[in-house]
């Protein structure tokens, strides 16, 4: 979604003229090309595959629903995934409710600093450095994935959102900021955390 | 700057969201400290690691072809 969150382009409105014409085509082709996604989404903010593919099919009738207070301030994509993600979110705040506090993530803002500090000289220089990652290591490590996957799902609710969006799904920090309904500064300080934690991940399953 | 304040600011750098005096201070920094760059290059492999993360997991499902077909009776059933 790289560069998406310019205002809708002139193709954004053609579209969105086709769909309320009520052009089969357009809207199947539609379909076909972001279904997938839109469920992939959706599943960073509830807990299984089939409420994933539930929300990405509640929110093809609220993009319908919407079309006609569609203003094209955002682009029609950023557009579609705002709707997703809102009612994913509303979903995921449904299913946490029945969920026991214990299995949630821990606190988005909690400041644990980035490296534990016992790693450090009282003089902030390293005194357990970090080793540099050989690629190859990397490359031939099955478990990296897996340690990640499963460090993921551990970090707070806010933190997994924005790094899973930002670094798996590859969106631009402005896209996120935009869809979470977050400041720059804001989103920056929750990958920040999120990222150092992962990045111990790392360290700990190359480094063995 | 030492490397603990390093170990903070690096999100900043490889955000671009540094002021130019930072950036500096950071480079210099990072210049004559071996263990910082092994530390940087251990957060760039993770931010890669992520991003293979989905070629990793298996494919999604093709949609089926009933859902295709109920979100199109859905769209012509739509009032405009």
């Amino acid at each position: 979604m790289a560069d998406d969150t310019s205002p809708a382009s002139a193709e954004d409105r053609q579209l969105v003229e086709r769909l309320k014409s009520g052009d089969e085509a357009t809207f199947t082709l539609l379909v076909r090309t972001h279904h997938a996604s839109l469920r992939r989404v959706a599943r960073h903010f509830v807990s299984s595959d089939a409420l994933a593919e539930e929300v990405a099919q509640e929110c093809w009738g609220a993009v319908l629903e919407g079309l006609a207070s569609f203003e094209g301030r955002s682009s029609f994509k950023t557009w579609m995934f705002r709707i997703l993600v809102n009612r994913a979110k509303t979903r995921g705040v449904r299913e946490a409710r029945s969920v026991p506090m214990s299995a949630l993530g821990g606190d988005d803002d909690d400041e644990t600093p980035a490296v534990d500090a016992d790693r450090f000289r009282a003089d902030g220089h390293w005194a357990t450095p970090p080793a540099r990652p050989d690629p190859e290591r990397l490359l031939a490590s099955s478990q990296l994935g897996a340690a990640l996957t499963s460090a993921l799902a551990q970090l707070p609710e806010r933190q997994r959102q924005i790094v899973v969006l930002r670094d798996v799904e590859g969106w631009s920090s402005e896209e996120v900021c935009n869809i979470l309904g977050l400041t720059e500064t804001n989103q920056r300080v929750l990958l920040h955390r999120a990222r150092s934690k992962l990045r111990k991940v790392l360290e700990e399953t190359i480094g063995q | 700057m030492t490397c603990q304040e390093l170990t903070e600011l690096v999100t900043d750098y490889v955000e671009d969201k540094m002021s130019l005096l930072e950036k500096a201070r950071f480079l210099v920094h990072l210049g004559t400290c071996t263990n910082c760059r092994a530390y940087l290059a251990q957060m760039k492999a993770t931010i890669g690691a992520l991003g293979q993360l989905d070629a990793v997991a298996a494919p999604a499902p093709a949609m089926p072809a009933d859902v295709e077909a109920e979100l199109l009776a859905r769209f012509r059933n739509f009032k405009r």
